[in-house]
């Protein structure tokens, strides 16, 4: 049996995808650096992570799939899923071999199918590999990434901000809001955000590592507002100080893993605004129509430790 | 309510402290009044945040929380007041009713949408209101709450704001320049009906209101061919509301009226509500004992078919059967009426045609026309894909594996289908070497076999027990 151990990150994935063809060998099993080997083992080769050459398998990617093909890899990595490295790998290798254009049988076929409505008339990357669901691996794939996807959807609903109080000006030198203390934030966005007004805070907890998706809509909508979302099941989170976001994680987020500000912490108006919230969502439920089941349905149990309106 | 009256700028929710009570109870009552509007969707705009503004539009609308009723959260549905001049028998809110009543100043309801939105709470204002006074001086206040956020606070999130019937065009047509959707509830199809109930009002106060929107609308999008940077005005259309079980309408009614809605003035979404009996003691409303529910449902999922599965309202229901059957769904019931459409080649037939399969949805339709190129689809497929074969099972054709296609797969490897019941044996369940398969056409067309009703009971007699041993597994039920 042939063993690759890489680093678990999705940049080891592609360079072990690399380094596999440049051996001519390709591994029936992937490990992490500290897992332990199984018996039978032939031949076991460490990764080294190099982003030269994953940068050079994602780009040959980018070229024979379309772009949400692409991204639907990314997802399905982010699914977190055990054994969804090997499924990738399977699925990366079989679009390498199988050439983009090779389809004109199918399309072809495609027309005599009638369907040549929906496809027929796009460039031939559009009938690659992804909708052959035939494939175990390539059906999995798609289905962890609409998995993914409806978790970045659930972020963009149920995530809740608390405000905190200003950042003091003066005190501690620095005056960035005592909520996000990045350890590696640049000098720009200290001198940015000093003398800084509010910070809203939200905790998340996503069942698959979705956070990195839905950044881009929260990016978008609150951009006149200082906001850090903290993944707290994986410790790590974003920071926008009104220019740039950054990925942040913190020596120390015990005050956050629980989900609520502390009290000192909260802007003075914040509490008002959460029983505002509150009896709001409870005024809006119509008493003849109770449906209990319908709400876990659109809205699972998994989030509501962390809402504000407390369902 | 001394301390009350030095609450008069910017900040009211913070400058004192008895002011918190009495917004707290003010959201309450105005919250109350607004939640039998059904219509609370966030959708038909996509616009991306601009710097220095707060708020974007997320084309489908995005659902921020459920109520305990199982309905999505996504506006601030609220009502400037639910003080009204008018008596319309439905409604909770009509003079005669004995209720706490309340209003918002614009700035106090200014300031609660921001603060909502800034936490993520909400996709955005609905706002509705009781008439006061009169329906012009109602819709300026209503405006003003919205001009002041587009304008002052630079909000971008998106905004329904309701006309109110009887208004001017004037106040119209200043009200789109800042709301992404307005709309008029027409409540009642047919006219006679809505003037039993609602004495105040008639098809014509409703119909203009709609009428001044759609020209608008129409008028913005000649602007914008013109000018592409002409401001839009509505970028999202109109909307609007029926109450169903209120009265004797039937489905056929409401759904041609729809069609109608749809295609004349341009509306963007019909939404249908279950009346709710607020008003009991009024005579003139049927007695009912819950709100009809299935039939909501039923004529939501006949709309969508409408929208989104070519389906016309006079296929859907007729003068023969003018209301919605609500054992089943429209689209079931439809194929039980249509035997000589089925079954349907999964492998050859048109997108369209497949669509109209009980058990496949847009999703799987269209996954199917993809994934059928690379090789022929058994039913094994079909339930990976996502079919629902208890549903679909009667009604396709999926060729027998027969040499071409013989790409290994494990979709059904880890078991064999289980046949349910006495009521029916197997007969055509085979496993060809290799990999393993199974047919559901025989080569007869099936439903030809079965009778209509026999596949109706089937599908709707519900399982003993939902934990059965073998929830999981598919189960085809193949006739005799
Ligand atoms: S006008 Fe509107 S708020 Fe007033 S009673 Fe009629 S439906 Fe209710």
């Amino acid at each position: 049996m042939v063993v690759f151990r890489y680093d678990k990150t999705f940049e080891g994935l592609l360079t072990a995808l690399f380094d596999a063809y440049f051996r001519r060998t390709f591994p029936d099993l992937l490990l992490g650096d500290g897992d332990s080997l199984p018996l039978f083992v032939t031949e076991c080769h460490t990764v080294a992570t190099d982003s030269e050459k994953s940068g050079r398998v994602w780009r040959a990617l980018q070229k024979s799939l379309p772009d949400n093909v692409c991204n639907m890899l990314v997802m399905g990595w982010l699914s977190e899923e055990p054994g969804v490295d090997m499924m990738l790998m399977r699925y990366m290798r079989h679009a390498f071999s199988s050439p983009s254009g090779s389809s004109g049988g199918q399309n072809a076929d495609s027309s005599r199918n009638g369907d040549s409505g929906k496809g027929g008339g796009r460039k031939a990357k559009t009938n690659s590999v992804a909708t052959d669901f035939s494939n175990p691996d390539i059906l999995r794939i798609k289905q962890l990434a609409q998995k993914v996807a409806n978790e970045r959807e659930h972020l963009m609903q149920f995530t809740r901000f608390q405000k905190s109080a200003d950042a003091p000006d003066d005190t501690s030198g620095n005056g960035r809001s005592e909520l996000c203390y990045a350890e590696n934030e640049s000098e720009t966005a200290e001198s940015i955000s000093a003398g800084a007004g509010a910070t809203y805070f939200a905790p998340v907890s996503p069942r698959y590592n979705a956070l990195p998706l839905a950044i881009p809509y929260f990016r978008d909508r609150f951009r006149d507002q200082r906001w850090l979302i903290y993944d707290i099941k994986r410790r790590y989170g974003y920071y926008y100080d009104l220019q740039n976001v950054t990925e942040v994680t913190m020596d120390d987020d015990a005050h956050l893993l629980d989900g609520q500000l502390d009290e000192a912490m909260m802007a003075e108006d914040e509490k008002l605004f959460q029983e505002l919230w509150r009896t709001y969502f409870h005024s809006m439920a119509i008493a003849e129509r109770i449906n209990p089941r319908l709400q876990r349905q659109h809205m699972p149990r998994r989030f509501w430790p962390l809402l504000t309106e407390k369902p | 309510m001394s301390d009350a009256i030095t609450c008069n700028v910017p900040n009211f929710f913070l400058s004192c402290t008895g002011m918190k009570k009495i917004i707290v109870e003010k959201l309450k009552v105005l919250a109350e009044s607004a939640k039998y509007d059904v219509s609370c969707s966030s959708s038909g705009i996509t616009r991306a945040g601009k710097d220095g503004h707060i708020g974007s539009a997320h084309g489908w609308g995005i659902c921020h929380s459920f109520t305990a009723d199982g309905r999505c959260v996504s506006l601030l549905k609220i009502m400037l007041t639910n003080h009204c001049i008018y008596d319309c028998a439905y409604c909770i809110n009509r003079r005669s009713n004995d209720l706490p009543r309340a209003a918002f100043t614009p700035d106090e309801l200014v300031e609660l949408t921001l603060e909502f939105y800034r936490r993520n709470y909400i996709e955005g204002l609905f706002l509705s209101s009781g008439v006061v006074r009169d329906p012009d001086y109602t819709m300026e206040r209503m405006v003003r709450v919205v001009k002041e956020l587009r304008t002052t606070h630079r909000y971008n999130g998106y905004i329904h704001m309701k006309s109110i019937p009887g208004a001017s065009e004037l106040l119209v047509r200043e009200a789109g320049m800042y709301a992404d959707r307005l709309s008029v509830n027409i409540e009642i199809p047919r006219e006679e009906n809505l003037k039993l109930l609602a004495p105040d009002k008639n098809h014509e106060s409703v119909y203009s209101p709609m009428r001044y929107i759609h020209q608008g609308f129409l008028e913005n999008a000649e602007d914008r061919r013109k000018f592409r940077k002409a401001p839009r005005w509505t970028p999202a259309g109109q909307s609007t509301q029926m109450i169903v079980g209120a009265t004797p309408d039937t489905d056929s009614e409401i759904l041609r009226l729809s069609t109608k809605l749809y295609n004349v003035q341009g509306m963007k979404r019909v939404y249908f509500s279950a009346f709710v009996p607020v008003n009991s003691y009024d005579t003139r409303l049927p007695a009912l004992g819950s709100p009809p529910l299935v039939r909501e449902n039923r004529l939501y999922q006949a709309d969508w078919l409408m929208r989104f599965y070519g389906f016309g309202a006079g296929e859907i229901v007729d003068d023969l059967a003018p209301n919605l059957d609500l054992e089943i769904d429209p689209k079931l019931a439809w194929a039980l009426r249509h035997p000589e459409f089925f079954p349907v080649d999964i492998n050859r037939a048109d997108y369209e045609a497949i669509l109209r399969v009980p058990g496949i949805g847009v999703k799987s339709a269209q996954m199917i026309v993809a994934a059928r190129r690379h090789s022929t689809i058994t039913a094994a497929t079909l339930k990976k894909i996502g079919v629902v074969m208890k549903k679909a099972q009667f009604f396709v054709e999926c060729g027998q594996i027969s040499g071409g296609m013989s790409q290994k797969s494990a979709v059904f490897g880890e078991a064999p289908p289980v046949f349910e019941g006495g009521i029916l044996k197997k007969s055509d369940f085979s496993i060809s070497t290799g990999s393993p398969t199974f047919s559901i056409s025989s080569g007869r067309g099936l439903i030809g076999d079965m009778h209509p009703d026999l596949i109706r009971k089937l599908l709707t007699t519900k399982k003993p027990s939902r934990k059965g041993p073998h929830s999981d597994q598919m189960t085809i039920l193949f006739p005799e």
